[in-house]
């Protein structure tokens, strides 16, 4: 009795790392819908026909790697993931390692680049599997038999402005805007503009990290639940565009896809603040998954794996 | 029109290229970033590919082996890296292997601007995250060396066919468009700090 529900359950568990697999393979080559529309919105608003000639560049890039079924970015980055998973899914138990071999088997197919090196060993595992790698995110959803699942390409140049600082409140949210746009001029001219910025504002600087990078995965236009972070928002949004980095920092109209803010409430003592950015090549996808492995592709409307 | 440079490229055939030029390449370019730059300079390797006249790129792509041979490999996506990591070498790179046109993403700095004007060379960006236009452009790869360094440093030998395009961030007399930039965004940055620095008292 006991062997036979182990048998269903392990060609369901392949069912579920061919569907993760597929999926990596996929934002790998397509970028998700609300970057495309970001960058066509851009790329109609710019001017400067260095700026625009690089849109274009991108939009017949785009179009190239999805005919040909190839990586659009050579650099598909280290796999990060944010699972959101119920905790009456029926996969919960199988779901780190299964997690594991969908990456490596998108490794395989795509192909990807290997890009998982593990440290002090220094050896490219060539799986892109490691030690904690893929870096998963684990948030238990309570009532639900679903996954939603995040999966991000964390590519070397959109990860090296990656940064934050604990400050004291006297140095209030001026201190904020002004680690921000600092970020933006320096390693965010290399990071492939136009970024999507992802800022995280709380009490320790491991809590501001990790809300920066999860600011990274709410789609592209949405705001801050808080009107007054919201706000905030809107105008960190403007005064980085109002330096026209241009797509690839080589000047133009504006600089970001966005700015999202992610925030928590804090100790009075002090004010962390974190940066992460994506770069226009932002491949992130998110997937709802049900028990019986049906699924949507929550950022590609209407598209199948 | 289309301006394109054919590898080997002279001094002559850089004279009348300027920052900011759009520019596209054919001929021969090698792929070429941290270690392999280390190996010539700091450890004193000699290169194992002649570059006079010749073109390298700062990347790391992805390669497949052509099924049924033995040492063949096609070029699947191939984009630049930040060309800053290769600066505090790239003085001494260009002086030692003659290398005309150096391509990578971002800017680069002092060493590069002074190997650039002394020796007749240029730096150009191509447009990074746009691999495939890239790849398809590789009509070859030719050979690969310093295989032992992975797939991404290896140095793949690629012939091209109208590379690019290439946007020219320094040129032979050592001008540069990312560091003219920088003083203009600086400048902004200053500006839009004042104004945001009004709206954004929550603490009070
Ligand atoms: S920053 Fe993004 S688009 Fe640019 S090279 Fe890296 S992964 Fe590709």
């Amino acid at each position: 009795m006991e062997k036979k529900v182990q048998t269903a359950d392990l060609s369901a568990v392949d069912q579920l790392i061919e569907i993760v697999s597929k999926f990596t393979s996929r934002i790998s080559m397509i970028l998700p819908d609300d970057v495309t529309a970001k960058l066509r919105e851009l790329a109609a608003e710019e001017t400067n026909p260095m700026a625009k000639m690089i849109y274009e560049t991108m939009e017949r890039n785009q179009q190239v790697a999805a005919e040909l079924k190839r990586p659009s970015c050579q650099d598909t980055g280290l796999i990060q993931m944010f699972c959101h998973v119920g905790a009456h899914f029926p996969y919960i138990d199988e779901l780190s390692s299964a997690l594991q071999e969908a990456v490596a088997r998108s490794t395989r197919e795509a192909p990807l680049r290997h890009n998982t090196v593990e440290t002090f060993n220094e050896k490219n595992t060539g799986t892109n599997t490691g030690t904690k790698s893929p870096w998963i995110y684990w948030d238990l959803v309570p009532n639900s038999d679903e996954l939603k699942l995040d999966v991000y390409m964390a590519g070397g140049g959109c990860s090296l402005p990656g940064q934050g600082k604990t400050l004291m409140p006297g140095e209030g949210y001026e201190g904020v805007a002004k680690f921000v746009l600092d970020v933006m001029t320096s390693y965010g001219l290399n990071a492939c503009p136009p970024l999507l910025v992802g800022i995280g504002i709380g009490t320790s600087i491991d809590s501001a990290a990790y809300m920066s990078k999860l600011a990274l995965m709410r789609p592209i236009g949405s705001n801050n639940e808080n009107p007054l972070a919201a706000q905030f928002e809107k105008d960190v949004q403007a005064a980085i565009d109002s330096i026209g980095l241009g797509p690839q920092g080589l000047a133009g109209k504006r600089s970001v896809m966005g700015v999202h803010v992610e925030n928590s409430a804090r100790h009075p003592s002090v004010i962390s603040v974190a940066v992460n950015v994506g770069c226009w090549s932002h491949r992130r996808g998110t997937i709802l998954i049900k028990p019986d492995l049906s699924y949507e592709l929550l950022t590609s409307k209407g598209a199948t794996l | 029109m289309k301006k394109v440079l054919q590898t080997p490229v002279s001094a002559e055939d850089l004279k009348d290229i300027k920052i900011g030029d759009v520019i596209f390449l054919s001929g021969h370019i090698v792929t070429c970033r941290d270690v392999a730059h280390r190996r010539l300079i700091e450890y004193g390797r000699e290169l194992p590919v002649d570059l006079h006249g010749g073109a390298i790129f700062h990347a790391g792509p992805i390669v497949r082996k052509i099924e049924g041979t033995d040492d063949k490999y096609e070029m699947i996506s191939v984009g630049p890296t930040t060309s800053m990591r290769m600066e505090k070498f790239e003085y001494d790179f260009i002086q030692q292997t003659g290398v005309k046109v150096i391509v990578g993403k971002g800017g680069m700095g002092p060493k590069t601007e002074a190997g650039c004007k002394e020796f007749g060379a240029i730096h150009c960006v191509f447009p990074a995250g746009n691999a495939v236009i890239a790849a398809v452009t590789v009509q070859e790869i030719e050979s690969q060396h310093w295989m032992d360094l992975g797939m991404p440093e290896t140095l793949w030998v690629c012939r091209i066919e109208e590379f690019g395009p290439l946007i020219v961030s320094i040129d032979a007399e050592g001008n540069n468009l990312f560091e003219n930039n920088k003083v203009i965004f600086n400048e902004r940055k200053e500006e839009a700090l004042a104004e945001l620095n009004q709206k954004v008292r929550f603490i009070k």
